[in-house]
């Protein structure tokens, strides 16, 4: 693919509200030819075409309006983002959830502690008696307005899956921007005294590691082991398990690879280490993903390229069939690599 | 021919292996047990290999060992110490051998 090369990724990590320079790639990474390269590796594995297993985890991104603007973003989100998912799709959510017996389901953006139905959203989840994860970047619980949401997650029994992209701070604020490190030991600290991550007291706190650059992740036991001996040394804080997460060649994550000249090398790396084992357990095959504006999509990362659910399974919150989307074929794209190197990828970590 | 080193030609290094083939194959698979999981662990024995390769100074191996140690888990703090060790033993063993220096110069001074 041939890219801009004039991009400078930092121009846009505070234009993202009127810039989306995914949506501007989003025909040519469509393109038949990539479309096919990664069909031609599902089909070498006898995986073609890519059908859904059932839903167990339903995905909601409800909003791209976030605190921070990281340079990995795949979402590209960012304080000045104006896609913030109303109460009526939240409802539709619950209809759904209401007709269905998906056990999960994943709350994401943005920070999407920032949407203004997230408390409520949250609490008809739990009466709902579903299992509830909130993906939080940890810096936005440090801010007045939602300072008290710890506790509302501890009440609520939230999952919480932060994001902390490494155990240092140069390499973390590096990626998610100054200060943010020192604001997310606080917000773990404050996690940990509620109970989060505690053997026994049921508060789940999962992290998530991602590389700050343009290379795989390590294997996610060994540097959850580091993660566990360094911040319990540095700081005492404790947590359950490590995610490690490839960054997809989206978003900023794919300015970010243009700029520095790294795109041809990172997706040769990741094309190359295609590992078929992942590709059979991908996360695609048991999630659904709906969008702030209610339509339905295979992963987040098709979402924000602008890829909806297709091959004859309904598009749209409003039109939900669970029968056709638990059997749906999978919109792939040259992206997918992403979730299938070496030990794979999804929103729960490495896969094998 | 621009330059000796070209980053591309790294992924041409199995072409080596064209005129001997057996030979290729034997040092393929001898370099593939050395890196595996041992009594070291591959991350261990990725800060070794990219010691060595600023000993050697190989600009292959300093770019696939610096991203092979960074997929292990390592971090810069860690393989930047691990290059100053191979610095240290580099710049020692010149002054270690200030002793064969100071051999010479008893031998052949009153």
């Amino acid at each position: 693919m041939q890219l801009p090369n004039s991009l400078d990724i930092f121009k846009y990590a505070d234009k993202s509200a009127d810039y989306n320079f995914a949506s501007e790639l989003k025909d040519s990474m469509i393109d038949q030819t990539y479309l096919n390269r990664f069909d031609n590796s599902l089909s070498d594995s006898g995986l073609h075409p890519l059908t859904a297993t059932g839903i167990t985890i339903f995905q909601a991104n409800v909003g791209k309006l976030c605190n921070q603007a990281c340079k990995h973003c795949h979402v590209e989100a960012g304080p000045g983002r104006k896609e913030v998912m109303q109460k009526d799709v939240m409802e539709a959510c619950l209809n759904i959830l209401e007709k269905t017996d998906i056990p999960t389901i994943d709350i994401t953006g943005g920070a999407p502690e920032m949407n203004p139905n997230f408390k409520w959203f949250v609490k008809e989840l739990r009466n709902k008696n579903r299992h509830i994860i909130v993906r939080s970047n940890l810096t936005i619980l440090m801010e007045p307005e939602y300072k008290n949401l710890p506790e509302f997650f501890a009440e609520n029994k939230v999952e919480v899956v932060a994001s902390l992209p490494y155990y240092l701070e140069q390499t973390t604020d590096r990626q998610r921007g100054s200060g943010v490190f020192n604001k997310s030991i606080e917000t773990l600290k404050r996690l940990n005294n509620l109970g989060y991550g505690r053997e026994g007291s049921g508060l789940v706190l999962n992290l998530v590691y991602n590389p700050a650059g343009a290379f795989l992740p390590p294997s996610q036991k060994a540097v959850e082991t580091d993660y566990k001996r360094e911040l319990l040394r540095r700081y005492g804080i404790a947590f359950n398990n490590l995610y490690t997460i490839t960054n997809m060649p989206i978003g900023r994550f794919l300015n970010y690879l243009d700029a520095s000249e790294n795109y041809n090398a990172y997706m040769e790396r990741l094309i190359s280490s295609y590992n078929p084992n992942t590709a059979s357990q991908i996360m695609c095959r048991y999630t659904l993903s709906v969008s702030w504006d209610g339509y339905l999509y295979d992963c987040d990362f098709n979402q924000m390229l602008g890829m909806r659910v297709n091959h004859g399974a309904p598009s749209n919150i409003r039109e939900f069939d669970m029968a056709k989307l638990c059997n749906r074929r999978i919109v792939t794209g040259i992206h997918c690599y992403g979730c299938t190197a070496g030990a794979g990828s999804s929103c729960g970590g490495a896969v094998v | 021919m621009k330059t000796y080193y070209a980053p591309e030609d790294l992924s041409k290094f199995p072409t080596v292996g064209e005129g001997a083939p057996e030979l290729w194959k034997k040092f393929s698979e001898w370099y593939g047990a050395v890196f595996a999981e041992g009594a070291l662990s591959e991350r261990e024995k990725a800060l070794i290999a990219l010691a060595v390769a600023h000993t050697v100074q190989c600009p292959y191996c300093i770019d696939a060992y610096t991203q092979t140690c960074l997929e292990k888990g390592s971090n810069e703090e860690q393989m930047t110490e691990a290059i100053h060790v191979a610095a240290a033993i580099r710049g020692g063993a010149s002054l270690v051998h200030g002793v064969q220096m100071k051999n010479v110069v008893k031998k052949i001074s009153l």
